[in-house]
């Protein structure tokens, strides 16, 4: 092989290289990327089945109990126009607490239930969660046009 | 009045480094070695005002001057006296006093240690720095005052939150501060060989200690963040590719690069604009690292319209380091030359491969912590990239990688030869095959991923001890390179198990009442009060044991922080080289029941191990008395030919 046509084959190696990781790198981000809804979208059926998604809200006043076992614990996400039915196994975050914000993460089941896989709630008193801000300042938006 | 002062301190700090930069950067440029004269000392200068004001700011958290906006921020008179001292760099002004203190720890370490350095040289890469600390404190005295007062004053502080209560991270934030800013002298190397136009060997190996120091305190850094965030968060969960911890990543992922592509431009004269492209890039990442985590803009990215000063301040900021480098890098590139040629089997095609992957490594990470935060500020709806995408990307980055780490140190510069290559290594390789494959089987649990770290950990591990026996003329840095590498395979085997075998349970538990997870047995002996200082808190006994013998008692607590009402979680954790018994209290449940998580994690503390033996390492290579003699030996042998 003469030099340039071994530059040709180390260039067109080097794109193809980067080619496959540009691939791979995007194909993954594709199939991980979370989406976000609210509970009224989820309510409204604008989310997706089988594919996991993040919700965000208000976790109503009095909705949180625990199941028997005392693992299993069910609550109540609402942005104030709809509410959304979650189940979720294991031991909450430390600063989730009813009437607060709170973010969750997992899919929706048949049965219009909420199955959370991980339940966040990375904030402090004073301060919401933003999607479960964005959640709640939708609805209000949301029925502020209806009224008109 | 002592605040005062310490903005007195920064004021003259500012002024300083502005004519420092001026001083030394024109009188570079015009030979003129009065003006140059003054570099080192100004520097110093600067540092010890800067340090005079960071003990300003602590003294004010240590006597509990509540009239100073910061101190009510971040502390609270019941707060023990060490966290008092933390609080100091527990919030955005603080953390940009610590990142100025930082530069001109380094600002002094170069002034000290450039003897051997041309002046001109010298003048220029304290000028770059000048330069960068005259924006920082610039930016801490126009937006981000730490010693803004408050009147009339307040009667108690905010405290500091609970989560940064904790030895970790009293020294986590310094760590990684270190590291950061040492990014700034590479960058300062480059940027200053840029204006010299001279950009060879010499500069590269002037760089070099520079950056695997910055490297090592990076690395302890990001380790002691992992290990904080293990013990602390209170779940177990080691990294989880949260925005905060990228933003630490992206500038160790390009620092490791840069070391690679160093070595091969002090050794071969080749990669030098790529080699200043990735010092210009370290830095500019670590500067966003700082950004992300301290403009909030991680919480909300609205939080930049609150004070929309630090946006644009931010932007201008890292427009002009950033965007200045690299016009200069477009200006000057083209006289560089591109230096020793190689062939595609040669030491210098494999360092090129692990530069390419480590670049597309932290390109990966960019695109997954920016790119939800770009489409949130366009409003273009709210999406989140978790784990699962950067463990799917990185798993086929770093094999390679790892692969080729076994190689590169055995194979020749310029040219080697592959049959050559495969006699030296096939021991090697069956070795960690066969091992490698069989050790899971040993642990009773085979599994394919299992099987594969552990063939690419005992790789890596062989080959940097075969390399000891290669040559004969060992050298600090070698030694430096072979155990940082074994730290890479200690810490593969660490995330390898940890991944693999890791188990947890979460059970409702009485007093009296006992879960097993795999062969341990835990039994809840009772909850007690046990109240701290600044909290209250319910700590339970939990003891654990194997077959009807005991292994040891646990005590993980529920505290309640009553100034900012807020709940932690306080796990109690028996640490050993085999794997962790984790244990962490949830919620109390109905009566004098608790919800109680069981974890147990093998091998994880390898994981922090391997990241301390790569630094190690790091030390030992920046350590390099060739660093330091061989320039002056061979002025010393020119100046002898020229007499």
């Amino acid at each position: 092989m003469k030099p340039r046509h071994k530059r040709i084959v180390a260039i067109v190696g080097g794109v193809v290289a980067l080619g496959i990781v540009a691939a791979l790198v995007l194909g993954a981000f594709k199939q991980n990327l979370v989406f976000f809804f609210t509970p009224s979208e989820v309510v409204e059926q604008k989310a997706p089945q089988g594919r996991t998604f993040r919700i965000g809200g208000m976790v109503e006043k009095g909705s949180v109990k625990r199941q028997a076992d005392g693992v299993t614990v069910q609550f109540t996400v609402t942005d104030t126009a709809k509410s959304l039915p979650v189940t979720f196994r294991g031991s909450l975050p430390d600063l989730f607490r009813e009437g607060k914000g709170v973010v969750a993460q997992g899919q929706l089941g048949a049965d219009g239930v909420f199955r959370a896989s991980e339940v966040l709630a990375k904030h402090d008193e004073n301060y919401m969660p933003p999607e479960a801000k964005a959640a709640v300042d939708k609805a209000h938006e949301t029925a502020r046009t209806l009224k008109q | 009045m002592i605040p005062e002062l310490g903005q007195l301190a920064l004021s003259l700090a500012l002024a300083l480094a502005l004519f420092l930069s001026a001083a030394s950067l024109y009188g570079a440029q015009t030979g003129n070695a009065g003006l140059m004269g003054y570099a080192r000392p100004t520097a110093q200068a600067i540092a010890l005002l800067v340090a005079f004001a960071f003990g300003c700011l602590v003294r004010s958290f240590v006597v509990n001057d509540f009239s100073v906006l910061y101190v009510v921020s971040n502390s609270n008179s019941a707060l023990p006296l060490q966290y008092r001292i933390a609080g100091a760099w527990g919030g955005h002004e603080g953390s940009l006093l610590l990142w100025t203190l930082m530069l001109g720890v380094w600002m002094t370490a170069v002034s000290l240690f450039s003897r051997q350095l041309p002046e001109e040289m010298t003048a220029r890469v304290l000028g770059v720095m000048g330069l960068v600390s005259a924006g920082f404190l610039a930016f801490m005295l126009f937006t981000s005052n730490p010693f803004e007062r408050l009147l009339p004053a307040a009667a108690d502080g905010r405290d500091l939150n609970p989560l940064l209560q904790d030895p970790g991270m009293v020294v986590h934030p310094p760590m990684l501060y270190m590291g950061y800013v040492g990014f700034s002298v590479a960058f300062a190397f480059a940027v200053a060989a840029l204006l010299a136009g001279r950009l060879d060997a010499t500069w590269a190996r002037w760089s070099r200690p520079w950056t695997t120091a910055a490297w090592c305190f990076l690395t302890v850094g990001i380790a002691l963040g992992s290990g904080w965030a293990y013990y602390e968060l209170g779940w177990g969960g080691w990294w989880f590719w949260d925005p905060v911890e990228n933003a630490s990543f992206m500038p160790w992922l390009a620092g490791t690069a840069l070391i690679h592509s160093l070595a091969v431009t002090e050794k071969r004269g080749a990669f030098r604009s790529w080699t200043v492209l990735l010092a210009i890039f370290a830095f500019a990442l670590s500067l966003l690292g700082t950004f992300l985590v301290r403009s909030g803009v991680l919480t909300s990215v609205h939080a930049f319209a609150v004070d929309p000063r630090r946006g644009i301040f931010i932007l201008f900021l890292f427009g002009t380091f950033i965007g200045g480098a690299l016009a200069l890098y477009a200006w000057r590139t083209v006289r560089i030359g591109l230096g020793g040629s190689f062939l595609a089997i040669s030491r210098e095609s494999f360092l090129l491969a692990n530069n390419v992957l480590l670049a597309a490594a932290a390109g990966t990470v960019f695109l997954g912590t920016l790119y939800p935060l770009a489409l949130d500020a366009l409003g273009a709806g709210k999406i989140s990239v978790g784990p699962p995408y950067f463990e799917a990307v990185f798993v086929p980055l770093m094999a390679p990688a790892l692969f080729l780490m076994g190689i590169g140190p055995f194979a020749r510069w310029k040219g080697a030869s592959l049959p050559e290559l495969a006699v030296q290594l096939r021991w090697a390789l069956a070795v960690s095959l066969v091992l490698g494959l069989l050790l899971p089987v040993a642990m009773g649990n085979w599994s394919a991923m299992v099987g594969f770290g552990l063939c690419l950990a005992l790789w890596v591990l062989l080959t940097s001890l075969m390399t000891l026996r290669k040559s004969l003329k060992q050298t600090r840095s070698h030694y430096g390179m072979v155990i940082a590498h074994i730290g890479v395979a200690v810490f593969v085997v660490g995330v390898t198990l940890v991944k693999g075998y890791e188990s947890e349970k979460d059970a409702r538990m009485k007093p009296g009442d006992t879960v097993a997870l795999g062969a341990y047995v835990f039994r809840l002996d009772g909850v007690a009060d046990a109240d701290g200082p600044n909290y209250k808190a319910a700590r339970a006994t939990v003891s654990v044991t194997r077959g009807g013998k005991a292994v040891t008692v646990l005590y993980p607590e529920k505290r309640f922080y009553p100034v900012q009402q807020s709940t932690m979680t306080e796990a109690a954790i028996d640490s050993g080289l085999g794997g962790d018994l984790y244990v962490s209290l949830g919620e109390p449940l109905d009566g004098d029941a608790w919800l109680v998580r069981v974890q147990r994690k093998p091998f994880v503390d390898w994981i922090w191990g391997g990241c301390l033996i790569m630094a190690l390492g790091g030390g030992f290579a920046a350590s390099d008395r060739r660093y330091r003699v061989s320039v002056s030996k061979k002025t010393k042998a020119l100046a002898e030919v020229a007499a």
